[in-house]
């Protein structure tokens, strides 16, 4: 098997394997954004400086206090799901009467001032975070080699979504998420405290931006603008995924994932831009989404 | 003396600029069936949901259990024991027959357990595994109603339970609601159907345009049936 599809093999799969890695984080990353909107009816575009916040959390863990990657992994997303529930309380909870506007105004104004306030500090060349030293090396499976810690990435991922997935599909808690969303007013009156689920939500969510964003240190840069240059594809996530569908969104994230990877073997000059032509694609074929429902 | 469970006073509520409900006064005592009969626009859901909580701007007084309602917030409200079966019905798409009987949380003893639910209404026992929204418009009614009585309420608001049904879904939900009565239940039902309500409610509040204008006791219904048809203009 020297080649395959036209290319070697090594080839292939390294480019296969680097987008189901980036796919693992859209995933992570569209869930807790699709969940958010879902509940707070906000598109949040700080989602992206909500990720950054998570690797740089788990690099000044590191840095200031020698806490590594285990312990941060557990206690950056709990540092920044409690932010988060400050920020819900003190500003988005506000801009729930108002359009949806209000609120992509507000979460991008907050993510410029987060990405800014980390710039200032950290400059943007990108810091260094080391691999955790049981995850270091690699695998060789004979037709390409697979480093354990993207391995460890990818099945973090799959079970953090299916985690979500459970939770909101199963359990009474997704069940009063899900009748949330459809209509908030009722379940408030039959003596829900709603106001209290949607700040959970919106933690939930941020937290699982973290997480993803603790996973991201060692494999990317630690850069303040590292989720800036995310958030975009992430909402065409989103979008080809299905607006407010949790299956739809971590699908559709290992599915960009995997195109944008495949594109980069074939085709490099598309690579980036890919990802939006498909969003077209589907907005034309599906307006509402692979998994959405129609409207 | 009769219990009066329920007291409504001098009560205004606005959307906005309109100002919709002008000084209603009524009482509904324990164990009673009253209804709110009016024409379309009268003021009836608007009237539910404000003793509901669900609505901001209002004036005036609504004590239930001699507890005042009206600045509470609405889950607030359901947890002192009021609780809606919503005109429009309120059935969740996302969630099965089952979890929509199951939504509205346990939050006073008292309530009927989900078995005699399920043996009052066996239809959504057997399409528990259903989708909400795939019941009849019958069946659909029925959940919404059953759902409200394992909550502990005492005091249930109906808003018109038969709008739109076929005359046998009709007759059935009439049967429940007396079943539901007999348990102990108070019910406000709010109502078009005047054949409907006088079959099992005890007293008749008439809404015109915000106002009450006029109580029926339903054992004199007989003297007063003109009189009710040029208010409902049937
Ligand atoms: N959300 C709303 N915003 C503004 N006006 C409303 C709203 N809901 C109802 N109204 C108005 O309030 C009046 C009473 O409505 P409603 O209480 O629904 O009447 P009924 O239930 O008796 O048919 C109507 O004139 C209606 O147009
Ligand atoms: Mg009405």
């Amino acid at each position: 098997m020297a080649e395959l599809l036209g290319m070697p093999p090594q080839l292939f799969f390294g480019q296969l394997l680097l987008g189901l890695i980036n796919g693992a984080f859209y995933a992570m990353l569209s869930l807790g954004l699709a969940i958010i909107f879902g509940m707070l009816q906000i598109v949040n575009f700080a989602h992206g400086a909500t990720y950054m916040v998570g690797a740089f959390g788990a690099w000044m863990l590191m840095n200031y206090l020698g806490i590594g990657f285990w312990p941060a992994l557990i206690l950056t997303p709990l540092i920044v799901a409690l932010l988060g529930v400050i920020l819900e309380r003190l500003v988005l909870k506000h801009l729930y009467d108002l359009d949806h506007l209000y609120g992509m105004l507000a979460t991008f104004g907050l993510a410029l001032i987060i990405e800014g306030l980390f710039r200032q500090a950290y400059g943007i060349s990108g810091l260094p975070y080391e691999i955790p030293t049981q995850l270091q090396g690699g695998t060789n499976l004979g037709f390409m080699f697979l480093p354990n810690y993207r391995a460890f990435v990818v099945l973090m991922s799959i079970i953090l979504c299916f985690g979500t997935w459970y939770l909101i599909e199963r359990t009474k808690m997704g069940m009063y998420l899900r009748a949330t969303t459809e209509n908030r007013e009722l379940v408030r009156a039959f003596g829900i405290k709603v106001p209290r689920l949607i700040t959970a939500t919106f933690a939930l969510g941020v937290g699982l931006a973290a997480f993803a964003g603790v996973m991201a240190a060692p494999i990317y840069q630690v850069n303040p603008l590292m989720g800036n240059n995310l958030i975009i594809v992430i909402f065409a996530v989103v979008v080809i995924g299905g607006m407010g569908s949790i299956l739809g969104a971590t699908l559709a994230g290992y599915l960009v994932g995997l195109v944008e990877g495949l594109t980069k073997a074939y085709y490099p000059e598309a690579s980036s831009t890919v990802v939006f032509i498909l969003m077209i694609i589907v907005l034309i074929v599906r307006p509402s989404g692979l998994f959405g429902k129609e409207q | 003396m009769p219990d009066t469970l329920l007291k409504v006073r001098n009560l205004n509520a606005w959307y906005g600029e309109s100002y919709i409900l002008h000084d209603l006064n009524f009482d509904v005592h324990r164990g009673e069936v009253v209804t709110l009969l009016g024409r379309n626009g009268a003021g009836k859901t608007t009237t539910l949901k404000t003793i509901m909580g669900m609505l901001k701007q209002h004036t005036g007084s609504v004590t239930f259990a001699e507890k005042e309602m009206l600045n509470l917030t609405s889950d607030e409200v359901a947890r002192s024991g009021i609780v809606l079966c919503p005109e429009e019905r309120g059935i969740f798409s996302s969630l099965s027959v089952e979890e929509n009987l199951l939504l509205p949380p346990v939050l006073q003893a008292g309530g009927m357990t989900i078995h005699e639910i399920y043996e009052l209404f066996p239809i959504l026992k057997e399409r528990a595994a259903s989708r909400g929204t795939h019941l009849s418009g019958g069946e659909q009614q029925m959940l919404a109603i059953a759902r409200i009585l394992r909550t502990g309420a005492t005091l249930l608001l109906l808003d018109e339970p038969t709008e739109g049904l076929a005359p046998v879904i009709i007759e059935q939900i009439g049967s429940i609601l007396s079943e539901i009565k007999k348990r102990g239940f108070t019910i406000l039902l709010v109502e078009q159907n005047f054949y409907f309500a006088s079959s099992i409610a005890d007293r008749h509040y008439v809404i015109e345009e915000g106002h009450v204008i006029d109580e029926i006791k339903n054992t004199e219904l007989e003297q007063n049936t003109e009189k009710l048809k040029n208010y409902l203009g049937i």
